[in-house]
């Protein structure tokens, strides 16, 4: 644990008598041991996805060894939204939702194919990557990813936790999208990323 | 006649119980007798009629298929009670015309029966709606429409359901229909970004309508400003 660091530099014996003691730290150290450890996921479960994030979340891979056995399903009490799952059009402004519905801080997981890039649906209805819609910090990779995937995530995300420092006032603001469009990035880049590649750049397009 | 009672025929008459029937032909296997009824009832109107499969496949002229439909559902020697889907096809042969499916069954006799009426392209694809025989052919009529364009008459309520009201791009299923949508991905992000997903409700969902003095203040005066779900 971060806190058992060794007694004869940092843990100082104020009063051996009366057998008290004190800790010192960096605060950044302690405020983000204490988020990494206990960080509330909202599930955003709209596939396959899901079912691997529940058994991810059951006993057998047993989330609460990382803090998270607790799901917020309010988003205003959640850490961390872990997208599990395509996320079609109709859903895209319901995830933007709860995610501008969720305090800081706030982190995001976008599990799987489908959530990261669009997947196989390279099509009419599925939004290519939720990062078109939210900020996203971690990508799980997998069709759909295995426990121990979404855990190493997990744990990437515990580490990028862990990195943030206090000082760097930039991290937590919120990103406020273009009221126009309500899009955060520019259509160019979106465009960009919606490219079709691998073999759906072999499918035509109909004329019209 | 009890509404639930089964009427015991062919293997099930000499007390055996259903069995799923193997090695079925492709084709020649025979016909479902609603077929052969519905031919001696209205003729010319069956234009033909194919097993495939062992499922028999009736093609009725467009005119006539609510007609047909309903004959069907009343008749005490049929009593297809129970209407499992309304889709559409559309072939990739320019000429051939786009088919609207019933699928119905019959629960007392224990048969399965496809309909299918053909609507010429280049004329206005309607058809009339069953929504009076069956009451489960609202949605399914409502998804025909959204995915296909096809316009069920005497429907009370047809509107988009898979996707949303303001949709712009077209019917997706058809095969004039780009496989990626017809506009580019920014764009359409941002038409559905406008979507407001709190407006549940708009004026067009009719028992809302027929609701609107009770509903909440706040509803009312956001309903009567035009909420809608999306731009």
């Amino acid at each position: 644990m971060g806190l058992s660091v060794p007694s004869d530099h940092q843990v100082v014996s104020y009063a051996p008598e009366a057998q008290e003691g004190w800790v010192a730290t960096r605060l950044d150290f302690l405020v983000n041991w204490a988020r990494a450890n206990s960080l509330w996921p909202m599930p955003f479960g709209t596939a396959c996805c899901a079912i691997e994030f529940m058994a991810t979340a059951a006993s057998d891979f047993d989330l609460a060894r990382f803090g998270m056995e607790r799901m917020s399903f309010s988003p205003r009490q959640a850490d961390v939204l872990i997208c599990a799952g395509r996320v079609p059009f109709k859903l895209a402004p319901i995830i933007r939702r709860i995610w501008q519905q969720m305090p800081q801080p706030k982190w995001a997981i976008s599990m799987g194919a489908c959530a990261s890039t669009g997947g196989m649906f390279d099509n009419y209805a599925v939004v290519q990557g939720i990062d078109t819609i939210i900020p996203v910090d971690v990508y799980v990779p997998g069709c759909p990813p295995r426990p121990e995937g979404l855990i190493y995530g997990i744990r990437m995300l515990q580490e990028k936790v862990k990195n943030e420092r206090a000082a760097d006032k930039g991290t937590r603001d919120e990103m406020e999208p273009d009221p126009s469009s309500q899009l955060y990035i520019p259509p160019s880049v979106i465009d960009e990323l919606g490219e079709p590649f691998g073999n759906s750049v072999n499918q035509t397009r109909s004329g019209l | 006649m009890s509404r639930f009672e089964v009427v015991s025929t062919g293997d099930s008459a000499s007390g055996s119980q259903p069995s799923t029937p193997t090695a079925i032909p492709h084709r020649g296997a025979p016909a479902n007798p609603s077929a052969q009824a519905l031919q001696q009832k209205f003729g010319p109107v069956i234009t033909r009629v194919e097993v495939i499969w062992a499922e028999t496949v009736v093609y009725v002229q467009r005119a006539s298929a609510h007609a047909i439909i309903q004959w069907l559902h009343d008749d005490p020697a049929q009593r297809y009670n129970f209407l499992s889907d309304v889709t559409a096809v559309e072939y990739r042969d320019p000429g051939v015309p786009i088919e609207v499916v019933w699928h119905l069954r019959s629960l007392p006799f224990r048969r399965f029966l496809r309909v299918k009426a053909e609507l010429e392209k280049g004329q206005p694809l309607e058809i009339d709606s069953v929504y009076d025989i069956y009451r489960s052919a609202d949605w399914l009529e409502r998804e025909c429409y959204d995915m296909f364009g096809i316009r069920f008459r005497g429907h009370p309520d047809l509107r988009r359901i898979l996707m949303w009201e303001q949709y712009k791009e077209g019917y997706p299923l058809r095969k004039d229909f780009p496989l990626r949508g017809r506009f580019s991905r920014s764009e359409q992000l941002r038409q559905a970004l406008a979507q407001n997903p709190e407006a549940r409700y708009s004026m067009e969902e009719l028992s809302i309508a027929d609701a609107y003095a009770e509903l909440p203040e706040d509803m009312r005066e956001r309903l009567s400003k035009g909420e809608r779900t999306g731009e």
